[in-house]
């Protein structure tokens, strides 16, 4: 079953290969042939697989997802466009998998930096992208990851050059526009030494079926410092699976804010090597609804010693969403002195909702801290009782305490134009009357 | 103000009420005294609507109407106030928040405009300065942290400033200093008026040093033992809760 339907997919490359970039580079090509072979071979992840056993994605097989021909991005609307885009940020517009010089902003960007459509790059700087195209993650890791090696069709590379600190936070905003497109994008970021980015990765789409399927590979150097938010508000009808795989060097620092609201199904993958006294901080926050299926998959490698982790992503799910986090931190036998916390919430707002939760740890070093906590659980009745006898209606008391436990996650965000407007989605979920958002 | 006939409660299929009757009129101040497990708590939850207390028999009047009849946040809305003996930790929820939110209620309920957000801040400032609280406490969550003292502070105030026509303090005074007592008890006869009535539920004497009730009543094995002026405090005080309860036994 999953060879057949694989190889669907399979089946339709040959004819979507000769227009995939990079065609004049040699190592790409094996990269990509190796990829298909993969692909081909395993298909799409199954739930026999232990990393994906919470998670159906037969769904993607039965259907044929095929990669965009048109680039038409003048009908996106700017009024809908506006609820996501930042004003006061730099930033990359992907319009079903291509790159959209129109809708794109990169006026003013230091000469230093480079950021270009992996369509260019591949161009520009093929060299340096030869030496890290497919370092950070590697193709035997699941199906999706060959597959997105194999289908890229375009994507975004970032270079910030040594001791180059990006004031503004820069957006790549993924759109889909089309019914039944596939957007499979490839991003590389490189922040060289001591060089610091903030880089915030939207995705949206159109109320129609489609899939994205993103990879990120974020390349932090020593003593650098990258911080990556991930606002997933696909649409209600779309698949998502997106992959942020991290390299930290010595002494770098990597924080990660991952909201995953939309999707009919979305799976994030966040994985992250830790060099030796480097800090890494992955927070989430997913809501789900009606027959929503959110996955997290985060990964942390302590290689070197006194690295530094902390994660905490917390859920709501409602009606008959389903929630999974599988959280894994391993300590290699050299990285004595890890410090890691992780810590995974689940608040579950209606008897049919599920969360699927399992944190994992695995230390081969003896001289570590290591914890982990997971919680499942409702809102506290007693509470509810409290707010009803200040005068608060019920269900408005069952938003505030829900919002309240979301909103610790949306309190970290740094950048006051993002924490907004993830604001102003959650408040869309969890609606109150008359609040005033410095109060919150 | 409130009329409580003949109520009787159950929990769990057990008689916790056996039988209450309390008038309590506009302006009085009404002392429930008794020892612990007689029923006091139960009679102030069953007034502010909290869940899980079945009424088996009697009725509730608030201001001419069926009190039991309505959910929690109406009675709140309609003037009746309970300070928690333990108020609950709302992390995520600011206190000025949810203080908005609730004097917002009210007057939306009355069909009155939201609250002015000046005006509102003045009112709100002022009663933090009668309950020597620091306005930090404002923009902190709900309880969350806030030792003893500073909880039945902050139910004092929000007690203040939404104005209740009857309000229920449920042993307001345990795991108060005198100090902290004082403070309280400060705050609480500043709001004594013609038109606004008490009901204290309490085990120990000592607040009513601070609070002067018009009237004691000794509760004991869910029902009202004993009825009288402020003296009897005193005697109980003298006397301890056991001779009513014998008395009562007999």
């Amino acid at each position: 079953m999953t060879t057949t339907t694989a190889s669907r997919y399979t089946a339709e490359y040959e004819s979507i290969a000769p227009i995939l970039p990079g065609q004049a580079l040699p190592w790409l090509q094996r990269l990509r042939t190796e990829a298909l072979e993969k692909f081909s071979a395993q298909g799409f992840p199954s739930l026999r697989e232990e990393e994906w056993r919470y998670t159906n994605v037969s769904a993607i097989e039965k259907k044929l997802f095929s990669p965009s021909v048109i680039r038409a991005s003048s009908h996106i609307d700017t009024n809908w466009l506006k609820h996501y885009q930042l004003i006061d940020a730099w930033s990359v517009v992907l319009v079903d998998g291509h790159f959209s010089p129109a809708l794109s902003v990169l006026d003013g960007l230091p000469d230093s930096v480079s950021v270009l459509s992996m369509n260019d790059a591949l161009v520009k700087y093929a060299t340096l992208l030869e030496t890290h195209l497919g370092q950070a993650v590697d193709n035997a890791e699941h199906g999706f990851i060959a597959f997105n090696s194999a289908w890229f069709t375009d994507g975004l590379f970032v270079y910030i050059p040594a001791k180059q600190v990006l004031a503004k936070p820069l957006q790549v905003l993924h759109i889909a526009t089309q019914a039944d497109v596939l957007a499979t994008t490839r991003t590389i970021i490189i922040a060289d030494e001591i060089a610091e980015v903030k880089v915030i990765e939207t995705f949206v789409g159109l109320d129609t079926s489609y899939l994205s399927a993103a990879v990120t590979e974020v390349f932090v150097g020593a003593n650098a410092d990258v911080t990556l938010y991930k606002m997933q508000c696909e649409s209600a009808k779309a698949y998502h699976f997106g992959g942020t795989y991290v390299k930290q060097a010595r002494d770098a620092r990597f924080i990660h804010h991952n909201f995953a609201f939309g999707g009919l199904l979305a799976r994030s993958d966040i994985h992250v090597d830790l060099d030796f006294a480097s800090d890494c901080e992955l927070n989430g926050l997913y809501l789900g609804a009606k027959r929503q299926h959110i996955d997290n998959h985060t990964r942390i490698n302590h290689l070197k010693p006194q690295a530094f982790s902390r994660e905490l992503y917390k859920g709501v799910l409602d009606d008959r969403a389903r929630g999974v986090f599988q959280g894994r931190v391993i300590v290699d036998i050299d990285a004595q002195k890890t410090d890691s916390q992780m810590s995974n919430r689940n608040l579950l707002l209606s008897d049919d909702a599920e969360a699927d939760t399992k944190p994992q740890l695995e230390i081969y070093a003896d001289d570590v801290k290591c914890g982990h906590g997971v919680t499942v659980g409702q809102l506290d009745e007693k509470s509810i009782f409290y707010l009803q006898s200040r005068c608060i209606d019920e269900e408005t008391a069952r938003n505030m305490l829900t919002f309240a436990f979301a909103n610790e996650m949306v309190d970290k965000i740094r950048i006051k134009e993002l924490h907004d407007k993830v604001l102003e989605q959650v408040l869309v979920r969890f609606p109150q009357e008359g609040v005033e958002k410095s109060w919150l | 103000m409130l009329s409580i006939k003949n109520l009787t409660v159950n929990v769990n299929d057990k008689q916790i009420l056996k039988g209450i009757n309390l008038e309590v009129k506009a302006g009085e101040i009404h002392a429930i005294m008794g020892p612990n497990g007689s029923g006091k708590s139960t009679l102030s939850h069953i007034l502010s609507g909290k869940a899980g207390y079945i009424v088996t028999g009697g009725s509730v009047t608030y201001q001419g109407k069926d009190l039991l009849e309505m959910p929690p946040e109406i009675r709140a809305r309609e003037g009746v106030f309970l300070a928690f003996q333990y108020p609950v930790e709302i992390p995520g929820v600011s206190n000025i928040y949810l203080l908005k939110a609730a004097l917002n209620s009210i007057r939306k309920h009355h069909g009155q405009p939201e609250v002015d957000a000046m005006d509102f801040l003045t009112l709100v400032k002022g009663k933090v300065r009668l309950l020597e609280m620091d306005e930090k406490f404002l923009y902190r969550a709900v309880n969350e942290g806030f030792s003893g003292g500073e909880k039945k502070r902050n139910e004092i105030l929000q007690m203040a400033i939404l104005e209740p026509k009857l309000c229920i303090l449920d042993e307001t005074d345990s795991g108060l200093d005198i100090d902290a007592l004082k403070v309280v008890a400060e705050g609480v006869n500043s709001l004594r008026s013609p038109d606004r009535s008490f009901v204290m539920v309490t085990h120990y004497q000592r607040l009513l040093d601070y609070i002067k009730p018009d009237f004691v009543h000794v509760l004991a094995h869910g029902q009202i033992v004993r009825s009288g002026g402020p003296e009897l405090a005193l005697e109980l005080e003298e006397k301890g809760y056991s001779w009513l309860e014998d008395n009562k036994a007999a």
